[in-house]
């Protein structure tokens, strides 16, 4: 399993990548082996407000349903419809093709509680 | 002991197996929760004493043929074919669980599958579920459906919906705050009174309920009161519990339905005391994550081979939870494989011929009876197969009276209902109503 | 080798649209003794239809043949062992079936005049009485249509019941093993689900309960015995705790064939419990319904069931529909009769005698399957179980090989497989429930096929993986069903 150095991750299995004041957000590559293969993935609307620890979306495999958390606060400046389309992209590339939602950062302090990669690696090694 | 096959020697065998010496040992419940004493229960019969005694039950009881039944009103008697009883009690139907593991429920599977299929050619719609549990729930769970397609909160229920439905829809809304409220029908025409609707349809108003036909028979005009509810941005659930209507009736899909919901009981089940019935519902594609129940999909197995299996289970219960789109779990599943075996055998041209006859009978009584002193046909609407009538008697009396003639006349809000009826059924009906009434 | 799953004949059936050929009948209505009228003069153009597209045309012999062919793709209690945890796939007695298809019970009419159906109303008055002598109740209502939809009768009446006293609650307390039904039937009651753990023992805690149990809480939601399979021992302190804030106990009573005769559910605090006629009372599942879901209640619910109730008055009966606190009603009618008979037709064919027997049984068995399985598959709690015990593939993910592949090879060998992956709380999860209709050298052949797996799970766990290969079809891709959903045939 892969936890590109990077990126910053959330205990709730998304990961952030942070360019200029946009923060790229997806799940990581943990998350979707969990959930099996994902079938349906419900995102915001573009121009739409997202808020940190506050659920966006919704991902599901056949067996299993899992709420998308927020990293942060902001506004949803592009949502990744492809992934709606194919959300098989999730299993097959969490961190490149199947990024979900670009949020303009509101409050930089959003980002000071997120995790390392190595942080997150011992973080799911405890949780399992 | 009936049904349960251990000899003494098994018996002893088990408990030796399990380190027990009698079978108190094994029950694991505190001292302070056992049962003291014995059941107070009738001593168990053998299976013939069990037959007679039903029997002498069921002999208690009058049926819709020991008496002329002119009975509907959401429970419809119906001629069903000897291949629907036949078919329903193969045990590999009958006796199997929920389709849990596809490999070994193909039967139950395609049959729903098919049965899916059916309800969305006689509604028009895209979509069906499995079943549910009867058309008065399905109401209910359309209702909750609508609410949360369109965030908004208020049910707006036709009060020519029958008023059992109208009374489910109210306990189950209840723990999402109600929210229900009525529009009167009008008194002339037997259906749904658009002028009533302007002032109750608004901006918060989820979805308007119309029974297609309605409760007193009548044929409303869902075309014009789908667009009224669209307007203003509600949906609407067209309800159907005599469902051989659908033979000659336009579907309500193809005159604006955003959900189909009601009863197929008319399909292949028996009346028994009102239950088990048939609750169904079908939507449009885009409103499908939104539908409670069961569903069924194509797919294939690991050779490319088509197989069929449950799907779309994340709206369900067992995986959502507090978040489900409906509690329900055990569904009516047999009664929907009734309802399809009877629909197949009939056919297209079976199934239209049936309702052009119901719909002869119901015209052939209700000028008949129209012609009867003291009787008027109640509402100017086109109607199906019930109807409804003004009587200047109590209609208590008259009922009882006509009960002494051996005729079911309806219930007391004077409603009719034939197909099952001969011709000179009706005729005695007539004539002993027009002595009755006379 | 223990081979139950033998090779046979099976036919292959397309879809009965596929079948169709046009103008094509089965079973043709009645002749029309009366005139035929004309739709076009009586209903106005527009609310009439000319086709109904792609409905099928077949003829009757192809009709039976059709779904003789489908039936045999199928598992049921009469083709085999169904140790299908949670679900009592016990014996369906043929008898029941053949006295609810009695003209005097199948054909009358829901709005009959009182008078002309006696018998019917007699026999749901004494259903009830025996159902509420069974759980120790006061009152008890056939309405509710099955479990689910008797946890959300159940659920409302604890509502009202707050309302009228001036105080609506909000909560509900569920523990973590509850069957999904119970927090989707609390929610759609109007109530917030509190989540309790179980113990290290899988049993609930009183301190547990006293931690969350408060005034704005309606009462705790239990499964007894629990979906683990063990009898909360705990239960009677655990009322006091629910009672002592004025709440109530609802026990889920769909494990409810373990304690017939052996446990008086009034007695140890429940004020309100559902029974699954399609479970504890021998009625068919019929691949999905219909079953039957009654409610009892202790006194102070009972101004609360839904309406009508039967009544019985000097010999008579008759359905009192005046109940100014009902909650009102949940179906249209007064509940699924047919199912009432078989499960009337089965209590009264056991007796009070009969039914503790089965109970006992049910839990001589289920251990049984316990002791001997123990030593292969990892047991989830190890403790005295009642009707159905829980393991887990721990012992086998080392091998590559999970539950499903276990469920899935047990058809191979003529098993239908236990309940997997519920309850949530054990990973894993396998839950065998045998009930008390079957015979030991049954259990026996089940008890080496489970063993047998478990040994192809180390040697030749492909032969797992591969499963099943006797059945009409493979393992189905429920993936793609889901990605790319085809729900009804389309005309081509
Ligand atoms: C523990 C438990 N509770 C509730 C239910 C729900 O019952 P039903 O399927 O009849 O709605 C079930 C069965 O599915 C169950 O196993």
């Amino acid at each position: 399993m892969e936890f590109p150095k990077d990126l910053k991750y959330t205990k709730e299995h998304e990961w952030v990548k942070v360019e200029g004041n946009i923060a790229t957000v997806g799940i990581t590559d943990y998350a979707q082996d969990s959930l099996g293969d994902v079938v349906y993935v419900e995102l915001p609307q573009e121009g739409g407000t997202v808020t940190k620890n506050e659920p966006f979306g919704v991902v599901e495999s056949v067996k299993a349903v899992s709420d998308l958390y927020s990293p942060i606060s902001g506004s949803v400046h592009e949502v990744n419809d492809a992934i709606i389309d194919s959300p098989e992209a999730i299993n097959e590339d969490p961190y490149g093709d199947a990024w979900m939602i670009r949020v303009e950062i509101g409050n930089t302090n959003d980002l000071s509680d997120l995790m390392s990669s190595d942080e997150y690696q011992k973080f799911i090694e405890e949780e399992k | 002991m009936p049904y349960i096959p251990h000899t003494e020697k098994d018996r002893e065998c088990l408990l030796k197996a399990v380190g027990a010496e009698k079978i108190d040992d094994l029950i694991a419940v505190p001292e302070n929760a056992r049962l003291k004493g014995e059941l107070k229960l009738p001593k168990g019969l053998t299976e013939q004493e069990l037959t007679k005694a039903l029997k002498k039950k069921a002999a208690r009881n009058s049926t819709v043929e020991d008496y002329a039944s002119f009975l509907g009103a959401g429970a419809y008697n119906h001629y069903i074919p000897a291949v629907v009883d036949s078919v329903i009690s193969r045990s590999e139907f009958y006796t199997s669980y929920t389709p849990y593991q596809p490999e070994i429920s193909q039967g139950t599977l395609q049959a729903i599958f098919e049965y899916q299929t059916i309800v969305c050619q006689l509604t028009g719609m895209d979509v069906a579920n499995a079943s549910l549990y009867d058309g008065a729930s399905a109401v209910a769970e359309a209702a909750l459906m609508a609410r949360r397609i369109t965030g908004r909160d208020k049910v707006l229920l036709s009060a020519a919906l029958h008023p059992e439905y109208r009374e489910t829809v109210r306990s189950y809304l209840h723990g999402a705050g109600n929210h229900v409220s009525e529009v009167m029908y009008c008194t002339e025409a037997g259906t749904t009174l658009p002028e009533a609707l302007d002032a109750a349809l608004d901006k918060d108003t989820a979805c308007l309920v119309i029974q297609y036909p309605n409760f007193f028979g009548s044929v409303e005009d869902l075309k014009a009161l789908a667009d009224a509810a669209h307007a203003k941005g509600a949906l609407i659930v067209a309800v159907t519990n005599e469902a051989v209507s659908f033979g000659l009736l336009a579907s309500p899909g193809s005159l604006g339905a955003d959900i189909a919901v009601g009863d197929n009981q008319s399909f292949g089940n028996t009346l028994s005391y009102g239950g088990p019935y048939l609750g169904f519902m079908a939507t449009k594609t885009e409103f499908i994550r939104q539908m409670p129940g069961r569903i069924v999909g194509e797919t294939v197995d690991r050779d490319g081979k088509r197989a069929f299996c449950l799907t779309f289970s994340t709206r369900e219960q067992h995986i959502r939870r507090e978040r489900a789109t409906s509690n329900i779990c055990t569904n009516h599943g047999l009664c929907a494989l009734a309802a399809s075996v009877h629909m197949v055998s009939l056919g297209e041209v079976g199934l239209r011929r049936l309702a052009l006859l119901n719909l002869s009978k119901a015209e052939y009584l209700k000028k008949a009876l129209a012609n009867v002193s003291g009787v008027e046909v109640a509402f100017s609407s086109p109607t199906f197969n019930e109807f409804t009538i003004k009587i200047s008697k109590a209609p208590e009396e008259v009922l009882k009276g006509l009960l002494k003639k051996k005729v079911m006349g309806g219930l007391a809000l004077k409603r009719f209902y034939p197909e099952m009826n001969t011709k000179e059924e009706m005729d005695s009906f007539v004539d002993a109503l027009s002595k009755i009434s006379g | 080798m223990n081979d139950n799953g033998i090779k046979g004949l099976l036919l292959d059936e397309p879809l009965i649209f596929e079948r169709s050929s046009v103008g094509r009948m089965g079973v043709a209505p009645a002749e029309f003794d009366i005139p035929e009228a004309d739709p076009k003069g009586l209903l106005p153009a527009g609310l009439l239809r000319d086709r109904i597209d792609g409905f099928p045309e077949v003829s009757e012999m192809d009709a039976v043949r059709h779904y003789t062919r489908l039936s045999q793709w199928n598992f049921g209690v009469d083709s085999g062992f169904y140790p299908l945890g949670s679900c009592t796939m016990k014996y369906n007695p043929k008898v029941n079936e053949a006295l609810c298809r009695l003209p005097g019970l199948s054909m009358i009419h829901p709005y009959e005049p009182e008078e002309l159906v006696q018998g019917a109303l007699e026999l749901m008055y004494e259903l009830e009485e025996y159902l509420a002598e069974i759980s120790g109740m006061d009152a008890v209502t056939l309405q509710p249509s099955a479990g689910a939809h008797g946890e959300l009768c159940g659920l409302l009446m604890m509502a009202a019941y707050f309302k009228d006293k001036g105080k609506a609650r909000t909560k509900i307390i569920i523990p973590d093993t509850a069957h999904g039904t119970n927090p989707a039937s609390s929610h759609l009651a109007g109530f917030k689900v509190v989540p309790v753990k179980s113990e290290g023992k899988g049993a609930l805690s009183v301190d547990a309960i006293k931690a969350v149990m408060d005034e704005d809480t309606a009462g705790l939601m239990v499964t007894n015995p629990n979906t683990i399979g063990l009898f909360e021992k705990n239960i009677k302190e655990i009322a006091k705790v629910v009672h002592s804030k004025g709440g109530f106990l609802y026990c889920d009573g769909a494990n409810l064939n373990a304690l017939m005769g052996l446990v008086n559910l009034g007695s140890i605090g429940v004020d309100v419990i559902q029974f699954n006629l399609h479970k504890t009372f021998s009625t068919p599942h019929g691949g999905g319904g219909p079953g039957s879901g009654p409610v009892g209640v202790k006194k102070a619910l009972e101004p609360f069931l839904p309406a009508p109730r039967v009544k019985k008055s000097r010999g008579k009966y008759s359905l009192e529909y005046d109940r100014p606190k009902s909650i009102g009603r949940l179906k249209a009618f007064y509940g699924n009769f047919s199912i009432m008979v078989r499960a009337y037709a089965y209590i009264r064919r056991m007796g009070g005698e009969g039914l503790k027997r089965a109970s006992e049984t049910a839990i001589l068995n289920a251990n049984y399957i316990k002791e001997r399985l123990k030593d292969t598959y990892h047991l989830a709690y190890n403790e005295p179980c009642m009707h159905e015990s829980v393991f887990s593939d721990k012992n086998l993910l080392g091998h590559g090989v999970t539950t499903l592949d276990v469920a899935k090879r047990l058809i191979d060998y003529g098993f239908h497989p236990p309940t997997v992956y519920f309850p949530l709380v054990v990973h894993g999860a396998i839950m065998i429930e045998p009930t008390e209709t079957e015979t030991k050298e049954t259990m026996d052949r089940f008890v080496e096929a489970m063993k047998a797996i478990a040994e192809e799970a180390r040697t030749n766990p492909e032969l797992l993986k591969n499963a099943p290969t006797k059945t009409k079809v493979r393992r189905v891709d429920e993936t793609r069903a889901a990605r790319e959903p085809v729900l009804r045939w389309v005309k081509k």
